[in-house]
């Protein structure tokens, strides 16, 4: 056993935690759960992944329950479907967003359908991890929000955690789930760091028997969350967006605009509930997303919010997103990610000479 | 992983020991025949392994549910020209194929085929109106794929091939004996998820035995457009998998080089590539038309290879074919016939709100408002019709 994988064991109580750190604790204290959960991908084994997720994993729980593949996505994605038919939970990492492309018609095809074609016969309890988004000067095929194809595809549940809690919570929740969850962790967030209480956190997944009677923590699966309460405008982000809009709306503060935050977390099944009683409290909206802006995740939150909420509405739903164009290059990424200025431009579009 | 000590007690080991690995991965020079086309039994001996006869009673066995196979394929073409089934992909010609897919497994293990493999999930014990429910359009499936260990067939070439070596590895890393018989045809093995299964199956050395159904045929392009490898058994050795070919239409040879296969797999022998030479009979579906780019005379080459033919010739010549045996194959097959012609006769009624029930576990709350609307525009619908 490594020293890292023993002071993974150890880790408890009230510690400052990388996001890649969290998104670890979660897969170990799920694999020491369920005998059943078991990671594989590309480099997760002896290198620990390449953003270091799944370090200590293999040394701790051995080369059948962390183990590398040949070089192939759709294989990895092929081979956890059976696996998932077959009595297993796997947990895949796939390298890069856009590397995740060869494993897409697996997903799209069957992992997605497999419950429904299967009249709910087979559930395939899978776990997807596809760290995704830019804002890491990372090269060509390195940086795509993909988010957009696993949304509009039925069957599939796919969640983003912004926060290093939610990073241990949604990553366990995805686990636990009997659906299969794609899981998308923004690479630009997997060295920040945020102070978690590990017992806390682990306590939500501990049996309700084993912890007095209790009952079970709330899956955050299909639950949004408001994380700043403001009063004038609602900024809706997820993922690699939220901290864009935190700092958004602590600049806006300053000049004496009170902006609520909003964050998605689960972009499918989608919180209509929480993000609609959140717009109805301010009635202004802006919804914040990496990807190109067409046909995207960011358009149909605009859209349910003018069906929902019209009547609640002082200004149209505006969007900031990443431009319509090919993810660029490193040293151009900075003018295409959604930024604080194009943000509290946009809030400044909300009619507000109206009010 | 990629160690595999287990070669040092496989049958093979002694060309291995040799330095011929390659030798022993290679598939025969020729397709494995142990019946002819006139029905008698061949000379064993020049094929890379012994592969012995199965006995009498397996080929008895096996030329019963040959007849099913047939009877099987001819009463859903009959179906779909009387236009009570929408579409089959027909498996006429190919039942060898099929009744060697299901006679060489255990209940325990797990068979993935195609659109092209009804008789053989049939042969797994799923019952006749199960297996064309999503023929008839009703649902995607019509059976628990949990409850005859055969998975749902797939139309979407190669992809289910993954499937199978994850089943394979699940059951390995539990220890369990369970082999995976994985389906696919000539046009499936240019498909990216071919590669990739072979080579995971292969890596992670799993018990998965692939069966290539090569009926010359993807739909209308012919082989050669497919490949130019010496036979697609020869694919096997750059897996590092032994490859074999054998006559498709000789059930007497599928059962000896498939059930060689599955039970060395079974041993821990790792997984394996069958191509078994064939012939798709008839069109790719009722909705192709396979005059446009294949000749009658071609066809009728293979008229006289059909496997039905020559094991009744050879089962009868030998004495182990009575006519009471030849009516009981006959009865049980149009049994299984009538319950066909029954089932396709009564009319159906999927439920409309089953669309929005197994997409999750738990309907979303955008599904379950989806299901709300449709469920009143029914209802209206009802009423109006009732007015």
């Amino acid at each position: 056993m490594t020293v890292t994988a023993v002071n993974q064991a150890e880790l408890a109580g009230v510690q400052q935690l990388t996001f890649a750190k969290a998104l670890t604790l979660a897969l170990n204290d799920a694999m020491v759960a369920d005998a059943s959960v078991i990671v594989f991908g590309e480099d997760v084994g002896t290198l620990g992944g390449v953003f270091r997720v799944t370090d200590g994993l293999r040394a701790r729980f051995g080369e059948e329950r962390c183990f590398d593949t040949p070089l192939a996505e759709s294989g990895i994605v092929g081979m956890a479907t059976g696996m998932a038919i077959n009595g297993m939970r796997p947990v895949v990492e796939l390298q890069f967003d856009a590397f995740a492309f060869p494993g897409f018609e697996q997903i799209v095809s069957h992992v997605a359908k497999m419950g429904n074609r299967t009249r709910g016969n087979i559930r395939l309890p899978l776990v997807i991890r596809i760290p995704y988004a830019g804002g890491i000067g990372g090269v060509e095929h390195h940086c795509d929000s993909s988010e957009g194809y696993y949304v509009h595809t039925p069957g599939l549940t796919v969640l983003t955690p912004s926060s290093v809690e939610d990073a241990y919570i949604l990553l366990r929740d995805a686990i636990a789930s009997p659906d299969p969850v794609v899981f998308m962790e923004p690479k630009k967030l997997y060295f920040s760091k945020g102070t978690v209480d590990l017992d806390a956190l682990r306590a939500r997944y501990t049996p309700a028997s084993e912890r007095g009677g209790a009952t079970t923590a709330p899956s955050s699966i299909g639950h949004a969350a408001v994380i700043r309460e403001g009063t004038d405008a609602t900024l809706i982000a997820y993922g690699p967006s939220v901290a864009p809009a935190l700092a958004a709306a602590e600049t806006a503060a300053t000049e004496g605009r009170s902006l609520q935050v909003l964050d998605v977390r689960s972009l499918v099944p989608f919180d209509d509930d929480t993000i609609c009683a959140a717009v109805r409290s301010t009635g202004r909206v802006v919804v914040i997303a990496e990807a190109p802006g067409f046909a995207s995740m960011a358009s149909e939150i605009a859209a349910r919010i003018q069906e929902r909420c019209f009547h609640s509405l002082a200004a149209p739903v505006l969007r900031v997103t990443g431009f319509d164009i090919p993810y660029p290059a490193p040293k151009l990424e900075q003018h295409y990610l959604p930024g604080v200025d194009r943000i509290l431009d946009a809030v400044d579009k909300l009619q507000w000479e109206e009010s | 992983m990629t160690n595999h000590p287990e070669f040092l007690d496989h049958p093979g080991n002694a060309a291995l020991l040799a330095g011929r690995q390659g030798e022993y991965l290679l598939p025969s020079a020729a397709p494995v025949q142990l019946i002819t086309t006139d029905g008698t039994a061949h000379t064993v001996g020049k094929y890379k392994q012994d592969y012995p006869l199965p006995n009498a009673a397996t080929l008895l066995e096996g030329y019963g549910q040959l007849v099913l196979g047939r009877r099987i394929n001819e009463q859903a073409g009959a179906l779909v020209r009387q236009g009570r089934m929408a579409v089959y992909p027909s498996s006429f010609g190919q039942e060898a194929c099929q009744v060697a897919a299901y006679m060489t497994l255990r209940r325990n293990d797990w068979l993935f085929g195609t659109y092209r493999d009804t008789v053989a999930v049939m042969g797994r014990g799923v019952k006749p109106m199960e297996a064309f429910e999503s023929l008839r359009g009703d649902w995607h499936s019509g059976f628990d794929p949990y409850e005859y260990n055969t998975a749902l067939p797939t139309t979407s070439l190669a992809t289910q091939l993954p499937h199978a070596v994850g089943v394979a590895h699940a059951a390995k890393l539990r220890g369990e004996d369970t082999v995976v018989l994985a389906l696919c045809g000539d046009g499936a093995t240019s498909e990216g998820d071919f590669h990739v299964a072979l080579n995971f199956a292969a890596v992670f050395h799993v018990p998965v035995v692939f069966l290539i159904q090569n009926n010359q045929y993807a739909i209308s392009v012919p082989l050669i457009h497919q490949s130019v490898a010496p036979s697609l058994a020869h694919k096997a050795i750059g897996y590092g998998m032994p490859g074999e070919r054998v006559d498709g239409n000789d059930l007497a040879a599928l059962l000896a080089v498939v059930g060689s296969a599955v039970e060395r797999a079974r041993n821990g022998g790792g997984p394996a590539l069958i191509e078994a030479h064939t012939y798709r009979m008839e069109s790719h579906t009722n909705a192709d038309d396979a005059t446009r780019y294949r000749s009658s005379e071609e066809v009728a080459q293979w008229l006289p290879k059909d496997p039905l033919l020559r094991l009744k010739k050879y089962l009868h010549d030998a004495g182990h074919l009575g006519s009471a045996d030849a009516e009981r194959f006959a009865d049980a097959a149009d049994a299984v016939a009538k319950t066909l012609r029954d089932g396709m006769n009564t009319k159906s009624n999927p439920d409309p709100l089953d669309m929005f029930r197994y997409v999750y576990s738990k309907p979303t709350s955008q599904l379950r408002e989806q299901s709300n609307m449709l469920a009143a525009e029914l209802a209206a619908a009802q009423q109006g019709g009732a007015s």
